[in-house]
């Protein structure tokens, strides 16, 4: 059954999340990604559902109250953008540390600093590599189209809870606010509260006498103990590593070159490979959909048999350095980059591709 | 079971005047001794038992020398990184809206790191309690200055004292939150007697009850002794407490019913 729609990207997840019987969302005004809390504001969920939906006074307060209603087994989301995303990255920590499952969506806007409100992929670092102190890793989605935004709502939610890890959708500035058809799940109803109970042991929501009390918590003063947190969490890791990788490849079969793209890049990247195979260059996109874990393995294999990959991306080269890693062998491997806001055109990267690997 | 007690023979019925509550963990507690803050674990734990809600409260400490709360009340807790039990305590209530809530938090995370948190879950009135143990020092990290910290006060960072001039005035947060509207109670309290710790159940409970009544945050201060942190004996500390700190915090209601104490 289901439904189609026309939908911005934002407004994708915010309806996603109410289907997908979320029951909390906290966040902070930021562009470009004020529309999700703007339109469950209109929807008002907390009078169908029941879902609680509430304006923080920070991105501060809204990743802790995500915390806290992590803590109690409730499926909970925020969203924000790259400044405000940065200011979150303690409670993530904390969650990580904590283990508790939550999904976090980060419209990436240009930076550094205040920067600007234009699309950008410079926060894939951080989304990636922790962000935060500690040794941890979130699972990471980078939708492409706004049909992806609504989906990776209901999978990350599924893979939070699967693996008790706070879970990041990184999409950016356009994909947030493009307006596109959209097939949306029929609602399932919130759990129950006695439900919630049954799918969290381990959750702090009042504790029945006939069981120890519940503690989250990320503090282990005992260093044996705490590395012992750690080599948990660094097995919970090589699992995921092992079952959550997603990958698109397009056109790969008899490519000779490969652009490597993720989200919006790998949206322009498919116009410019239709560009360049017009030309006569045989050439193919891989388009890693999970950030991490990383599909090294399908890179690694997939270089074997090509003369190059121009890795494009909207930052100054970050997923660049994991297909470095990935490759392992003696092909060229450039990167096309357009930063501040500034979205490459199809054309500029098969300019790329022509200069630095097929000429270079 | 093994017997920890020097003079079983005196552990007769009709010598029982006091039991441990069994909220509390049968555990040592990591606070230093002759502290208010274990005194107040005690009374919070009775209050939970004897209201018979243990099992419907949720409790939220945070970082500071209670950081550690969490293993010794016998309920489930979350432990709050550093000022934002009640942005964690906002959201456990609204999802779990028939649970009782609280938070307890040192000075230094009310009232400095926390303040945001503090005063935005005051002034949407959210319906939990709020325990606030201001000894007026950052105890957990080696006796820093806090925000409550007295003019001329020494501390590790104020060693000469407190300077107003350099370092800023104290912060009276529980007067500044009991001006809004989302608060329905605000007290302060302390524990360094029998009486003033009868008081402050009674305040505890009090704060419990109201949550019943979902009309804002109820918020119990306890002005407390930091013998290590002020680097006194435990006697010493209550007497300068009541000397020093009782004049620049006096004890009693300030907000009652909504309505401000005058
Ligand atoms: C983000 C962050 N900054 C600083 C600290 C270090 N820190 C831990 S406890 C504390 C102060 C605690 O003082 P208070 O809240 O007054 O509690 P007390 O120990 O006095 O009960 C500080 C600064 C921290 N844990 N996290
Ligand atoms: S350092 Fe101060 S507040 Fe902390 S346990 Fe010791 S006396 Fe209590
Ligand atoms: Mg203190």
């Amino acid at each position: 059954m289901g439904e189609l729609r026309l939908m911005k990207g934002n407004e994708a997840i915010a309806e996603a999340a109410i289907r997908a019987g979320c029951d909390g969302y906290f966040g902070y005004p930021i562009t470009p990604q004020s529309e999700v809390m703007e339109y469950l504001m209109v929807e008002r969920p907390y009078e169908t559902t029941g879902m609680v939906v509430l304006q923080a006074e920070s991105e501060v307060a809204a990743i802790n109250m995500l915390y806290g209603g992590a803590g109690t087994g409730k499926m909970v989301l925020t969203s924000s953008s790259s400044p405000g995303v940065s200011l979150m990255q303690e409670g993530i920590s904390y969650m990580a540390g904590a283990e508790l499952p939550a999904l976090i969506v980060n419209i990436v806007r240009g930076g550094p600093g205040l920067g600007t409100i234009q699309p950008s992929q410079a926060d894939y670092f951080q989304a990636v590599k922790g962000g935060g102190h500690g040794d941890y890793h979130m699972i990471v989605y980078a939708p492409a189209s706004v049909q992806e935004m609504a989906d990776f709502v209901q999978i990350g939610f599924d893979v939070a809870f699967k693996y008790r890890t706070p879970v990041m959708i990184l999409s950016d500035g356009a994909i947030g606010q493009m307006m596109e058809k959209v097939y949306l799940a029929d609602p399932v109803p919130r759990l129950t509260e006695k439900e919630v109970i049954a799918r969290c042991p381990w959750a702090s929501n009042g504790r029945p006498m006939s069981r120890q009390h519940n503690i989250i918590t990320s503090l282990d003063l005992d260093p044996a103990g705490q590395e012992r947190l750690n080599l948990v969490l660094q097995e919970k890791y090589r699992k995921i590593e092992e079952s959550e990788v997603m990958f698109e490849t397009i056109d790969c079969e008899d490519a000779d070159y490969i652009l490597v793209a993720f989200g919006l890049s790998a949206r322009i990247c498919q116009k410019a490979m239709n560009l360049a195979r017009q030309k006569g260059i045989k050439v193919g996109l891989f388009r890693p959909i999970t950030l991490f874990p990383f599909p090294k393995k399908e890179i690694h294999e997939l270089a074997k048999r090509v003369k190059g990959m121009l890795v494009v991306e909207m930052n100054a080269g970050q997923m660049i350095e994991d297909v470095q890693l990935a490759v392992g062998c003696d092909i060229p491997i450039k990167h096309y980059g357009r930063f501040g806001g500034i979205i490459p055109t199809p054309d500029e990267v098969v300019k790329a591709l022509e200069e630095t690997i097929i000429g270079g | 079971m093994e017997e920890k007690f020097a003079h079983p023979e005196l552990r007769t019925p009709e010598n029982l005047v006091y039991k441990r509550t069994d909220l509390l963990v049968d555990c040592p507690l990591s606070y230093c001794p002759g502290c208010g803050h274990g005194v107040v674990h005690r009374m919070l734990m009775e209050v939970l038992e004897e209201k018979d809600i243990a099992s419907k409260t949720i409790g939220v400490n945070p970082v500071g020398c209670s950081v550690l709360a969490y293993d010794f009340m016998n309920i489930d807790m979350l432990g709050a990184a550093h000022g934002r039990a009640p942005a964690l305590a906002t959201a456990i209530k609204r999802l779990w809206p028939d649970r009782y809530v609280f938070t307890y938090q040192g000075d230094g995370d009310l009232a400095a790191i926390g303040t945001a948190e503090t005063i935005h879950a005051c002034n949407r009135g959210e319906n939990f309690t709020i325990i606030f143990i201001n000894n007026g020092i950052y105890g957990m990290t080696g006796g820093q200055m806090a925000p409550t910290t007295l003019p001329g006060m020494r501390s590790s960072t104020s060693p000469y004292g407190r300077d107003i001039d350099i370092m800023g005035h104290p912060l009276k947060i529980t007067e500044l939150i009991a001006q809004l509207p989302g608060t329905y109670y605000v007290t302060r309290q302390s524990v360094q007697t029998p009486a003033a710790v009868r008081k402050t159940k009674k305040a505890l409970r009090k704060a419990f009850d109201l949550q019943d009544e979902k009309k804002g945050i109820s918020f119990v201060e306890v002005v407390s002794n930091c013998n290590s942190g002020w680097k006194m004996t435990p006697v010493q500390s209550n007497t300068w407490m009541e000397e020093n700190m009782f004049p620049a915090y006096p004890l009693g209601d300030i907000k009652v019913n909504g309505e401000l104490v005058k």
